[in-house]
C-alpha cells in the first residue's frame, strides 16, 4: 500500500479499512507520511497487552487516501513510550494526555503533559485502564488543581465557566482571559463526565456492549451501536442480512434528522429568537414520537443489535415515516426563509466564531463543522459502507467557517437525510433482519467507521478467546472538533461564546468518557 | 395636601405593587401564545414569588451587608418611583417631591446598589453582568432625560402631573415631537428592562446575560424581592409611557368619582401594551452585545429629534 510517496505493510480488514503493525520508532515516519499525503489522525489510544503476553499497546487511525488506517505499535511492559505526534498533528495533544492518565503511556518530548482526564479520583500513579489497577486505593486527598495558561498584561482578567451552568447543561469547564468583552485566549478543561466507559467494556458480552456503545453518548446513539457492530461483526467474520443494513442506515439519518433539527432551534434560541427554537423543537418532537410508536424508543435505543438489528418496519410505518418527511421538509424550507431574512439573526450568525479552512485543515476539524469550513470530507461519500454506496449522497460544504456556514451545511443536510429516508424506505430489500454472529475460537479484533451527525465515529474493538470483549475503545469526533472551538474564539466577544459553542454542539460525554 | 390625596397616592402605590407581576405574568402569557406553546397562569409569577418567599435563602460566605441590603433598597426605589408616576389620579401629594429629573436618580440609584451587590460578591459573571449593565445605563439615561425634555418643553414643568394635565386634560392637540419621543422612550424602556432584543431574561446561558448575570447569586427572599422590584420597574416604565403619550383618561385632580374609568383605561391599555411587547420580543433577536449602543444613539437621537422639532413646529 503507497501512502505518501512510501510502500506499507498494510492488509485490508473491511471496506476501506486497513489494518498496519509497526516498530514504534516508525510511528513518527508513518504519521508525517499520511500528513504529507493530506489526511488526518482521527484517533489515537493505548491498551494494556499483558495478559496477552505482550506489553503495551498504542493504536492510531489515520484517515488516508485508502480509507481509515488502523497502525498499532507494541510497547514494553516496563518503559511504555512512543514518539510524540502532537507536532505533526496538534489534535493529538489531547489524546495524548488522555492515554497517559489511562495507561501510563508516555509520549516522548511531548510539549504539553498535563493531566486530561485525571481529576484527582484517581492517584498519579495509578492508571484505571490497566488490567491490576484495583479502583480500592483511596482517592487521593489533594486539591484537584490545573495549572491553567495565563494571559497577563494591564486589563487582562480571567473568566471561568463552568462545569457547572445556570442551565442544566453538560459539565465543561472554559476559562476565558478576556480584555472587557474581547477574548484573549480561551483555554477549555474536559474530563468531568470521565465515568471509566472503556473499563466497563472489559470482560462484557458482545451484546451487552452493544448497549454500552450505545450510552458513550447518548444523541449519537445509532452511529456508535453500528460502528460497534460494524466492529464486532468485521471481527467475528459474520455477515449481515441486507434489511439489517438498510435499516441501520435509515436510523442513523433518523438520528441525524432529530439532531439536526435540535441544533437549529437551539441556535435560534441562543441569539433570543425562542420563536425558531419552539417550531424546530415541535417539528423534532413529531419526530422523536413518530420514532417511538414505530420503533420503540423515541433516539432508537437498542434498536440494533450486532448481527442486524431489533426492529422492523411495516408498510403503514414506511408511509406515516415518509409522511412526516414531507411535512418537515416543507415547514423547514418556510423557517429557512425566516431566518435567512431576519435581520439580527444573520447579523449574529454571520461572522462569528469563524474557523477558517486553513485553520481547520490544519487541526484537523471534521464532521458538520469541517464541512462548513471547507473540510470535504464524509465518510458517506468518500469511503461508503453498506448501503451508501447505492445512495450516492451529497455532501453538504460551506466556506465560511462561521456560526452561518455552520447552520447552513445542518439544513442541506437536513435535506438530504429526509431524501435518503425516504430512499432507504423505498428500496430497502425484504429479508431477515439479523443473523447470529460466528463464533469466536481466537482473539480477533474489529474496526468500525461510521459518518454521524457530528462527524465520523469509530469504534475499535479487540474480543478475547472467551468471546467477551477484551478491549473497546469508541472515539467520538469531539475529541478533534472541540481544540477548534478554542482556537477559534480568541477575537471574537465573550457574550457570543454560547452561540458558537452551540454551533459546533460536540459531545462531553464522548471524548470524557 | 388633602385626605383624600393621601388616600390616593396610598392606594395607587399599592396597587402597582400588587399589580405588577400580573403585567409580567400577561406578557409572559402574550410570548407563549405568540411562540405557539401553551401559556403558563396569569398568577404565575405570584406563585413564583410566593414560592422564593418560602424558601432559605444562601449567601455567599464573603458578601458583605451591602449584598443583603440591596434587594430592600432595589424594591424600595421601584416603590417610590411607581408612587411618583400617575396611573390612576393625577393627584398625587408624592410627585411635587420628585420630577422626571428625579425619577431617573432613583432608577439609577438602583441600579448602582444592584451593580454593586453583583460586584460584592466577586464572581466573575456578577462584575460581567455590572459592566454591561452599566455600558447600557450611561447610554440609555441621557436619552431618557431628552423624552423627558421634549414633554416637559411642551407642559413648562417637569413634574409629572403637570405634564399629564397639560397633554391629556388642557386642550386636544397633536404634538409631532411626542411621535419621536414615544419611539425613543420604547427603545430606552426595552433597554433599561432588560427584554429582547437588549437583553434576554429568560435566557439560561450565563456569558450572555447582563440583568441576569448581576442576579446570579440571589435566592429566596432576596431573589423575591429582585424580581419583584423588576416586574414594578417593567409596570413603572409602562405607566410612564401611558402617562406620556397616552395619557387620555388619568382621573384629573379633585374628582374621585373618575377614577372607576381611570381603572379601566389603565387595564385596558397596560393589556394593549404588555400584547405589544410580547410581540416585538417575539420577532426580534437579541442585538450582538456591541450593536446595544448603536441601538441606544438611535434612540437617543430620536429623542434629541423630538426636541428639534418641538421648537421647529410646536413652540
Amino acid at each position: 500500500m503507497k501512502i505518501g510517496g512510501h510502500d506499507w505493510p498494510l492488509e485490508p480488514f473491511g471496506k476501506h479499512i486497513w489494518r498496519g503493525r509497526m516498530e514504534s520508532g516508525q510511528l513518527l515516519a508513518w504519521v508525517r507520511a499520511v500528513r504529507e499525503e493530506g489526511g488526518q489522525l482521527v484517533a489515537l489510544w493505548g491498551s494494556d497487552d499483558r495478559h496477552l503476553d505482550g506489553g503495551f499497546g498504542i493504536h492510531a487511525a489515520c484517515l488516508t487516501s485508502a480509507g481509515l488506517v488502523w497502525m498499532s505499535s507494541d510497547l514494553p511492559a516496563d518503559a511504555p513510550r512512543y514518539p510524540d505526534l502532537a507536532h505533526i498533528f496538534p489534535q493529538a495533544g489531547r489524546m495524548q494526555r488522555a492515554v497517559y492518565d489511562l495507561l501510563g503511556i508516555q509520549a516522548i518530548d511531548a510539549v504539553d503533559t498535563r493531566k486530561w482526564l485525571r481529576h484527582d479520583a484517581w492517584a498519579e500513579n495509578e492508571f484505571p485502564l490497566r488490567r491490576d489497577f484495583s479502583g480500592h486505593s483511596p482517592a487521593p486527598l489533594a486539591h484537584d488543581t490545573y495549572p491553567f495558561i495565563r494571559v497577563e498584561g494591564e486589563g487582562v482578567h480571567e473568566i471561568a465557566v463552568g462545569p457547572i451552568h445556570a442551565g442544566t447543561i453538560e459539565p465543561g469547564h472554559f476559562r476565558f482571559s478576556v480584555i472587557g468583552e474581547r477574548v484573549l485566549r480561551l483555554e477549555q478543561r474536559g474530563g468531568y463526565a470521565h465515568k471509566g466507559t472503556e473499563k466497563r467494556f472489559e470482560g462484557m458480552d458482545l451484546a451487552t456492549g452493544a448497549r454500552l456503545a450505545g450510552r458513550v453518548s447518548g444523541d449519537s446513539h445509532s452511529a456508535y451501536v453500528w460502528a460497534y457492530c460494524m466492529a464486532v461483526e468485521a471481527a467475528t467474520a459474520s455477515t449481515v442480512p441486507q434489511r439489517g443494513i438498510w435499516m441501520r442506515a435509515l436510523f442513523l439519518e433518523i438520528e441525524r434528522i432529530a439532531n439536526h433539527l435540535g441544533d437549529l432551534g437551539g441556535l435560534g434560541n441562543d441569539v433570543a429568537l425562542s420563536f425558531g427554537l419552539m417550531q424546530f423543537w415541535r417539528l423534532k418532537e413529531d419526530w422523536l414520537r413518530l420514532a417511538a410508536r414505530l420503533f420503540g424508543h423515541r433516539y432508537l435505543f437498542d434498536c440494533m443489535v450486532p448481527g442486524g438489528v431489533a426492529v422492523d418496519i411495516d408498510d403503514p410505518g414506511k408511509a406515516e415515516l415518509i409522511g412526516l418527511s414531507h411535512r418537515i421538509e416543507t415547514e423547514i424550507r418556510q423557517l429557512k426563509a425566516i431566518y435567512d431574512e431576519h435581520a439580527t439573526l444573520q447579523d449574529r450568525f454571520a461572522h462569528t466564531g469563524v474557523c477558517q479552512p486553513e485553520l481547520a485543515a490544519q487541526l484537523g476539524l471534521t464532521g458538520l463543522a469541517g464541512r462548513a469550513s471547507a473540510q470535504a470530507w464524509d465518510a458517506r461519500v468518500q469511503f461508503p459502507q453498506e448501503p451508501y454506496e447505492q445512495l450516492n449522497v451529497s455532501m453538504a460544504t460551506q466556506r465560511g467557517g462561521d456560526v452561518l456556514a455552520r447552520a447552513e451545511v445542518r439544513f442541506s443536510e437536513l435535506h438530504e437525510s429526509l431524501r435518503l429516508v425516504r430512499d432507504i424506505l423505498l428500496r430497502m430489500p425484504a429479508g431477515a433482519l439479523h443473523a447470529p454472529l460466528a463464533a469466536v475460537s481466537a482473539s480477533c479484533e474489529g474496526l468500525g467507521w461510521v459518518e454521524g451527525w457530528r462527524g465520523e465515529v469509530i469504534v475499535a474493538v479487540r474480543i478475547g478467546r472467551d468471546g467477551r470483549l477484551d478491549r473497546v475503545h469508541p472515539h467520538d469526533p469531539s475529541w478533534r472538533n472541540w481544540p477548534l472551538v478554542e482556537v477559534g474564539m480568541p477575537g471574537n466577544i465573550v457574550a457570543d461564546f454560547p452561540l458558537i459553542n452551540k454551533s459546533f454542539n460536540l459531545s462531553y460525554s464522548g471524548p470524557d468518557l | 395636601m388633602t385626605s383624600t390625596g393621601v388616600l390616593l397616592q396610598l392606594a395607587q402605590t399599592l396597587l402597582a405593587i400588587l399589580l405588577a407581576p400580573i403585567l409580567m405574568g400577561w406578557v409572559n402569557q402574550c410570548r407563549a401564545w405568540l411562540q405557539g406553546r401553551s401559556a403558563p397562569p396569569l398568577t404565575q409569577p405570584y406563585r413564583t414569588l410566593r414560592k422564593l418567599f418560602h424558601k432559605d435563602a444562601v449567601i455567599a460566605h464573603h458578601a458583605s451587608p451591602l449584598f443583603r441590603f440591596a434587594p430592600y433598597m432595589i424594591f424600595a426605589c421601584m416603590a417610590l418611583a411607581a408612587g411618583i408616576v400617575p396611573t390612576l389620579a393625577n393627584d398625587l401629594p408624592f410627585s411635587p417631591a420628585a420630577d422626571v429629573i428625579a425619577l431617573v436618580g432613583i432608577f439609577a440609584l438602583a441600579r448602582v446598589f444592584l451593580a454593586l451587590a453583583a460586584m460584592d460578591i466577586g464572581t466573575a459573571f456578577g462584575s460581567l453582568g455590572a459592566r454591561r449593565e452599566m455600558l447600557v445605563s450611561f447610554l440609555a439615561e441621557p436619552a431618557l432625560l431628552m423624552v423627558f425634555f421634549t414633554a416637559s418643553l411642551i407642559s413648562h414643568s417637569t413634574e409629572l402631573p403637570v405634564i399629564v394635565e397639560t397633554l391629556a386634560l388642557r386642550q386636544f392637540a397633536i404634538y409631532p415631537s411626542l411621535a419621536f419621543a414615544a419611539v425613543a422612550f420604547w427603545m430606552v424602556s426595552v433597554a433599561e428592562n432588560a427584554r429582547i432584543p437588549v437583553d434576554n431574561p429568560g435566557t439560561h446561558l450565563e456569558l450572555t446575560m447582563i440583568h441576569e448575570a448581576m442576579i446570579l447569586e440571589y435566592s429566596a427572599r432576596h431573589l423575591a424581592l429582585i424580581e419583584w422590584a423588576v416586574a414594578l420597574k417593567l409596570f413603572t416604565y409602562s405607566a410612564l409611557g401611558i402617562a406620556l403619550f397616552l395619557p387620555w383618561g388619568i382621573a384629573p385632580q379633585g374628582n374621585p368619582g373618575a377614577l372607576p374609568l381611570a381603572l379601566a383605561a389603565m387595564i385596558l391599555k397596560l393589556l394593549i401594551g404588555g400584547a405589544a411587547l410580547a410581540l416585538i420580543e417575539t420577532v426580534s433577536a437579541k442585538l450582538r452585545l456591541f450593536r446595544v449602543p448603536e441601538f441606544l444613539a438611535t434612540a437617543f437621537l430620536l429623542a434629541v429629534l423630538g426636541m428639534l422639532i418641538h421648537f421647529l413646529l410646536e413652540a
